[in-house]
């Protein structure tokens, strides 16, 4: 299990690097929120990534994929988080489309994953139902209902949920947990945006009634909490991913800013309560690093077992987000009164850091997490 | 076969014919082989090893023959390297004095110099500590006060060391001195090899609130040294001493490596002392022991990254700063973590009633103390993470030693 990036890994991170800081810098992201762009993300953007084949990275080929590996993808979501470049990479790609990969019957795969990859559709991973993630704490239900079923519930915070084509909602039945394929369109279905800080593309689903037939179930009965664990697992660390490139980008910008502000005829980084502060700040975007690599390296590893490769997940979301707590809130003060304004970027990181953190599970949820599977160890 | 291959075939075979089994083995705490005018072996395999070793002049592979040395190139040195962590023999000896003044000698020393120090050095013959730190110079290691007053055809002694460790046990020292109380601080330090027979030398050992250690205190009070005992230029000491500071962390991470946690594994002892509940101090306890546990593994993972970055030639040195900073500071944290969830029963001290875990851990506490404070204090690495690696700028006065 290696912790760096191989040449072929490197050149990917390079292109990605080059082309989101040319096509999505911070000011475009800047411009999606004033102008209140429904999906929160710039649609030909989409598909000239779906053009350079990123959409294609973590599937195999026989789904049309490129079979390049989670740890090809990191470095993506990397220089996604560090110029807050918005797409739905995660939610389509990553979440939805890698569960029904595993998991979705070759009908299933066979409808959506090329239009997935080609860009041409995509879908959203419907979980959570309180105000903090929970996939334990579901209780939207699917019941019989004649030869198929019946949906009734209201899932909230779906990432990247307004204008997708589909959802997969997790849901209750019984004692178990069941996953099911819900078509935009379908009677009953209501999406309704939820506006969050980040000005992303977040939704609530209502479901009244919505009657689906049996082929709508992805993967087998009684299995479906594990599928979901394991797509979730892949989401967590992309976003910890997305978070590292994030605060590295931010701390970058900070330290230029204590480089340059003067004040009592000094530089302010010459000041020895600051420098220690930005040091502490380095310090944990290292060891932040080394858990986001880790928990990659296990995600392509057939060698790994399920229980450590979620111990890794939790381990890389919780460091990531702390890091980023930390750089974020560091950013502001260090910048001062300008670092309260919108004219500066610090405050973008600053929102889109906080979403991120409570997406999949905040620091609190993957810590309690790993304690648990890591056990009498 | 080419040259190199060739030396590969021969080192593995005679490693493999003349390293005892035991040899083989990690080396249990208090189980290493410290060269010196007395060197205690606690085995017959172990003076074996140990003889062979420094017959061979692989006590220092690299140094040339006419020292004592092995006269390997530094390819063959590091094929032997390789093929001793392979064969995992023990080191045969360790010598403060072959890893940190004899690189230095090498370098400034005098013919004679070499002649006369490096040979026993490379037998194992003479055990060295260093003088370094003071009581009034720890941080600060410049403004250190010990002074040489030039008498003649000798130097005058008079001053005070710290920290100095297995002073007691040393038979030479080298010591940085004051030789110019008038230049700048970091232009009047010398360095000077001196015997610890030399009348009006006498240690003290240290008594640390965790019990015994290796630290003393050593005293020199009108202590006569041979002019021909001044190593590299009179004043030019801290240049040498800079250098004997780059030779311990070469030695760091060819022998210790980087430090890795120590074996208290926190979340299962939670387990056993913090049983789950729903009460809000055990939450609290368990949140903070889970904190702790995975800012461990981060530094764990840390590690293999560094030396996977490092095996393919990619610069280390922005992780190598914050490694003795992390790891120290989580120690501490550990501690304090494991004090907390063994409430009384880490507070034990020389009584049977408690486990010779729990009194390891009380001992552990205490003892990580000294661990954010020696060998580069936290606040002495947060400088030089923020200067040497975020290029911050210097400030107007003070903290310019990093």
């Amino acid at each position: 299990m290696s912790l760096i990036l191989n040449e072929e890994q490197r050149l990917l991170a390079d292109t990605a690097r080059e082309f989101l800081s040319a096509r999505s810098p911070v000011t475009a992201q800047r411009r999606l929120r004033d102008e209140r762009v429904a999906e929160g993300f710039d649609a030909k953007l989409w598909q000239d990534i779906a053009g350079l084949g990123w959409t294609g990275i973590p599937f195999g080929e026989e789904s049309g994929g490129l079979a390049f590996g989670y740890q090809g993808l990191g470095p993506v979501f990397e220089e996604i988080g560090r110029n807050l470049s918005a797409t739905p990479l995660l939610s389509s790609v990553v979440l939805a489309g890698s569960l029904l990969e595993q998991a979705g019957s070759k009908a299933q795969r066979e409808a959506w994953l090329p239009a997935l990859i080609a860009g041409e559709k995509r879908l959203a991973l419907a979980v959570d139902e309180q105000v903090r993630h929970d996939p334990s704490a579901i209780a939207l239900t699917a019941v019989a209902d004649g030869d198929g079923l019946r949906l009734d519930g209201e899932k909230v915070f779906v990432v990247d949920g307004v204008g997708a084509d589909g959802w997969l909602v997790a849901a209750r039945e019984g004692a178990d947990l069941g996953l099911f394929l819900v078509e935009a369109g379908t009677p009953g279905v209501t999406v309704m945006p939820t506006g969050l800080v980040d000005s992303r593309n977040h939704a609530r689903l209502r479901l009244d009634g919505v009657k689906l037939p049996a082929s709508a179930r992805i993967g087998a009965a009684g299995e479906a909490a594990a599928v979901l664990d394991a797509a979730l697992d892949r989401g967590r660390l992309c976003l910890a991913a997305e978070l590292l490139g994030a605060s590295a980008k931010l701390f970058e910008l900070t330290v230029e800013y204590l480089k340059t502000r003067v004040q009592f005829d000094a530089p302010i980084g010459s000041f020895q309560a600051l420098q220690h502060r930005a040091a502490w700040c380095h310090v944990h975007l290292e060891l932040a690093r080394s858990t986001v690599m880790a928990g990659f390296a296990a995600l392509d590893d057939a060698q790994c077992g399920a229980d450590e490769r979620a111990r890794l997940a939790s381990l890389a979301k919780w460091k990531a987000g702390e890091t980023a707590h930390r750089v974020s809130n560091e950013a502001v003060q260090m910048h001062g009164g300008i670092g309260v304004t919108d004219e500066l970027d610090v405050g973008l990181y600053l929102k889109r850091i906080r979403v991120a953190q409570a997406c999949l599970g905040d620091g609190d949820f993957h810590s309690q997490r790993y304690a648990a599977l890591t056990g009498e160890g | 076969m080419s040259e190199m291959d060739a030396f590969r075939a021969e080192t593995r075979a005679w490693l493999d014919a003349n390293c005892p089994p035991s040899m083989r083995t990690p080396t249990p705490d208090g189980g290493l082989v410290w060269g010196g005018r007395q060197v205690d072996f606690q085995s017959e395999e172990q003076r074996l090893w140990f003889e062979r070793m420094r017959d061979k002049g692989w006590f220092c592979p690299d140094w040339p023959e006419a020292y004592g040395g092995g006269g390997l190139s530094p390819e063959q040195n590091a094929i032997l390297e390789a093929e001793m962590r392979r064969l995992r023999c023990r080191p045969p000896q360790i010598n403060l004095g072959i890893w940190m003044l004899g690189p230095v000698l090498l370098e400034y020393g005098s013919e004679e110099q070499k002649q006369r120090f490096l040979t026993p050095m490379a037998r194992g013959e003479i055990r060295w500590c260093q003088g370094f730190s003071e009581p009034n110079a720890g941080s600060d290691l410049a403004s250190l006060k010990t002074t040489a007053r030039d008498a003649g055809d000798h130097y005058v002694i008079d001053g005070s060391k710290i920290w100095t460790s297995y002073g007691d046990k040393s038979d030479w020292m080298y010591a940085l001195v004051r030789t110019d109380t008038a230049a700048p601080k970091h232009l009047g330090i010398s360095l000077i090899v001196l015997d610890m027979r030399s009348p009006g030398v006498s240690v003290a050992p240290i008594d640390l609130i965790s019990g015994k250690s290796a630290f003393c205190q050593v005293f020199f009070d009108g202590v006569k040294v041979p002019k021909d005992q001044l190593i590299g230029p009179l004043n030019g000491g801290w240049t040498l001493a800079k250098r004997l500071l780059q030779h311990e962390r070469k030695a760091m991470s060819k022998f210790g490596e980087i430090s890795l946690p120590t074996h208290f594994h926190l979340l299962p002892l939670i387990e056993r002392y913090v049983p789950a509940s729903t009460r809000p101090a055990d939450v609290a306890l368990r949140a903070r022991a889970s904190a702790v546990a995975m800012d461990e593994h981060a530094y764990t993972l840390t590690v293999q990254r560094m030396g996977e970055e490092a095996r393919v030639g990619r610069d280390v040195s922005g992780l190598m700063a914050i490694m003795k900073l992390v790891h120290t500071e989580q120690e501490r944290d550990k501690f304090e973590v494991l004090l907390d969830a063994l409430g009384h029963r880490a507070l034990g001290w020389e009584c049977d009633e408690f486990t010779e875990q729990e009194k390891a851990i009380t001992k552990g506490w205490l003892g990580s103390f000294a661990l954010t404070i020696s060998g580069g204090a936290s606040e002495i690495q947060l400088n030089v993470i923020a200067k040497r690696v975020l290029g911050l700028p210097d400030g107007k006065q003070g903290d310019k030693q990093s």
